[in-house]
């Protein structure tokens, strides 16, 4: 327990880190995955095609994966740099392209369902007074496509946070890969540092899940 | 308009007439030159870094590349997913049924332990049982680590998965067994299981291939899986990571794809027999 009071400023550090990386991927992922989402449901078939390979390809391939490429791929054989002298920057911005390019093609396949739920005659309607396809999508369908899928949206989040540990993988300090050197450091205090960490995912993951339900119900379309 | 059976669930735009062909030929020709210049601009980068030259690639022609250093880690991936998926089943299935116990005490504790293996990431769990295990004076290898935290985690998701499968089978069934005399034990073994199995199926070949992704975290703690393959005992011996993570990546999604392709076949049938009495348990579009 000591060892847990004792480093309370590291600990706070690394989940700090976990924040940073799960809302700027969170952010990224949200606007790329309605850029792709808006592709695999457009006109053309270029865009769809374009659209299904990306996801494919993303969801089916392990983060950890995608993680080290961004890593070690692109940061170390490809030399594509943050910052020119400080490492850390460096391994947050190229584990941010992974997690928010991995977290995008879940986005897009959770709007796509909420895109499904709102009712043809929406789509109809819109086209039957004019409005173009790029019109009908921003102006009538994503609005409602948006408000069934916060639940969704919420256990993505919730599924986000927790793969930030995944940046681990190449070395950000963020809450997994400092459990780890905190047990490093006090090997016999594992339990209590273990349960720490824990107890500091749960204070992460729960208001989320709590906070989306309620906006999901408030925000419901009501048909 | 009216759908045709078999054709996209959701239309928003009409068949083109001749304006808006022209337009989509239009766009379709500047948004093919956009792509392709994305790709060129890729294929220029790495061109520069000089990943497409034939040495760095050549090694995956040669079959002692495959079978000394990459099947054997898509061997130990294998190996740790099958363990941990028949592990995970178990778990799932005892704490899937424990949540639906009539009995408080046993209710409870199993969802507790349920929430919480689902609320830590899985790395945490495969780091605390390298270190829990050693301070318990275990040799705990890689491979036990991967497999502890798998098992526990997917374990927890089955479990929710058995729970919502047994509680999808229609009141009417239970109540036909009770009626008839069973017990509680029979009537969830005679007729509950056999009936929500159907129905979650889909489900489950959807987290086990969630299971299988998850195997290449083992990498972190330094299992000898196929990901370690790709990025770093190839890499290691001919300095090409960029294509051997290509490689490898190429790998996971063809078995991913073939598991997913599975899923959807079982869920359709599930969707599409009558004799099963239960919906479906549908598969949110959950990552990990």
């Amino acid at each position: 327990m000591e060892a847990v009071v004792e480093e309370l400023p590291v600990i706070l550090q690394a989940f700090w880190l976990t924040v940073k990386l799960t809302v700027v991927s969170g952010v990224i992922s949200l606007v790329w995955g309605t850029v792709l989402a808006a592709m695999r449901v457009s006109p053309l078939p270029v865009l769809r095609g374009a659209g299904t390979v990306y996801v494919n390809i993303l969801r089916n391939t392990p983060l950890t994966l995608i993680i080290v490429f961004c890593g070690l791929g692109l940061g170390t054989v490809m030399n594509v740099q943050f910052s020119a002298d400080d490492l850390s920057i460096n391994s947050f911005w190229l584990s941010t392209i992974g997690l928010s390019a991995y977290t995008a093609a879940f986005v897009c396949e959770v709007l796509r369902a909420g895109i499904n739920t709102v009712p043809l005659g929406q789509a109809e309607a819109a086209r039957s007074i004019g409005l173009t396809f790029p019109q009908t999508l921003r102006l009538i369908i994503l609005p409602q496509a948006f408000r069934a899928v916060i639940a969704p949206f919420g256990s993505l989040l919730i599924a986000l946070i927790k793969n930030t540990t995944v940046a681990a993988a190449i070395g950000v300090a963020e809450a997994a890969l400092r459990m780890k050197n905190l047990f490093d450091a006090h090997g016999d205090a594992v339990i209590p540092i273990f349960l720490g960490f824990a107890a500091g995912f749960v204070v992460l993951t729960l208001p989320v899940g709590l906070l989306f339900g309620r906006l999901a119900r408030r925000m419901a379309v009501t048909r | 308009m009216s759908r045709a059976p078999g054709t996209q669930a959701t239309v928003l735009y009409d068949a083109p007439g001749p304006r808006s062909r022209l337009r989509n030929s239009v766009l379709t020709l500047v948004f093919c030159v956009v792509l392709l210049l994305l790709a060129y601009l890729v294929w220029t980068k790495f061109e520069e870094k000089g990943q497409w030259d034939g040495k760095l690639w050549r090694p995956f022609l040669q079959a002692d590349t495959w079978t000394e250093l990459i099947l054997p880690g898509l061997w130990n991936t294998l190996a740790a997913a099958a363990v941990a998926a028949v592990l995970a089943l178990v778990f799932g299935a005892v704490f899937g049924i424990a949540r639906l116990s009539d009995h408080r005490w046993v209710r409870a504790p199993a969802g507790v332990v349920v929430e919480l293996f689902r609320a830590i990431p899985l790395l945490m769990l495969i780091f605390f049982a390298q270190y829990g295990g050693s301070l318990a004076g275990l040799v705990v290898t890689e491979f036990t680590a991967v497999v502890f935290g798998l098992t526990l985690y997917n374990g927890s998701v089955l479990a929710e998965i058995v729970r919502a499968g047994i509680r999808a089978v229609p009141r009417g069934q239970s109540e036909a067994g009770y009626a008839t005399g069973l017990r509680k034990n029979q009537v969830m073994r005679l007729i509950l299981l056999p009936q929500a199995v159907t129905s979650m199926m889909p489900a489950i070949v959807g987290q086990l291939v969630v299971l299988l992704k998850d195997t290449a975290l083992g990498f972190v703690v330094a299992y000898a899986d196929l990901l370690n393959a790709g990025a770093r005992v190839v890499p290691a011996n001919f300095g090409n990571l960029i294509p051997s993570v290509i490689v490898i990546a190429a790998i996971y999604i063809l078995i991913n794809l073939a598991l997913g392709y599975l899923a959807n076949r079982l869920e359709r049938r599930s969707r599409r027999s009558r004799k099963a009495p239960a919906a479906p348990v549908v598969r949110e579009v959950a990552m990990r």
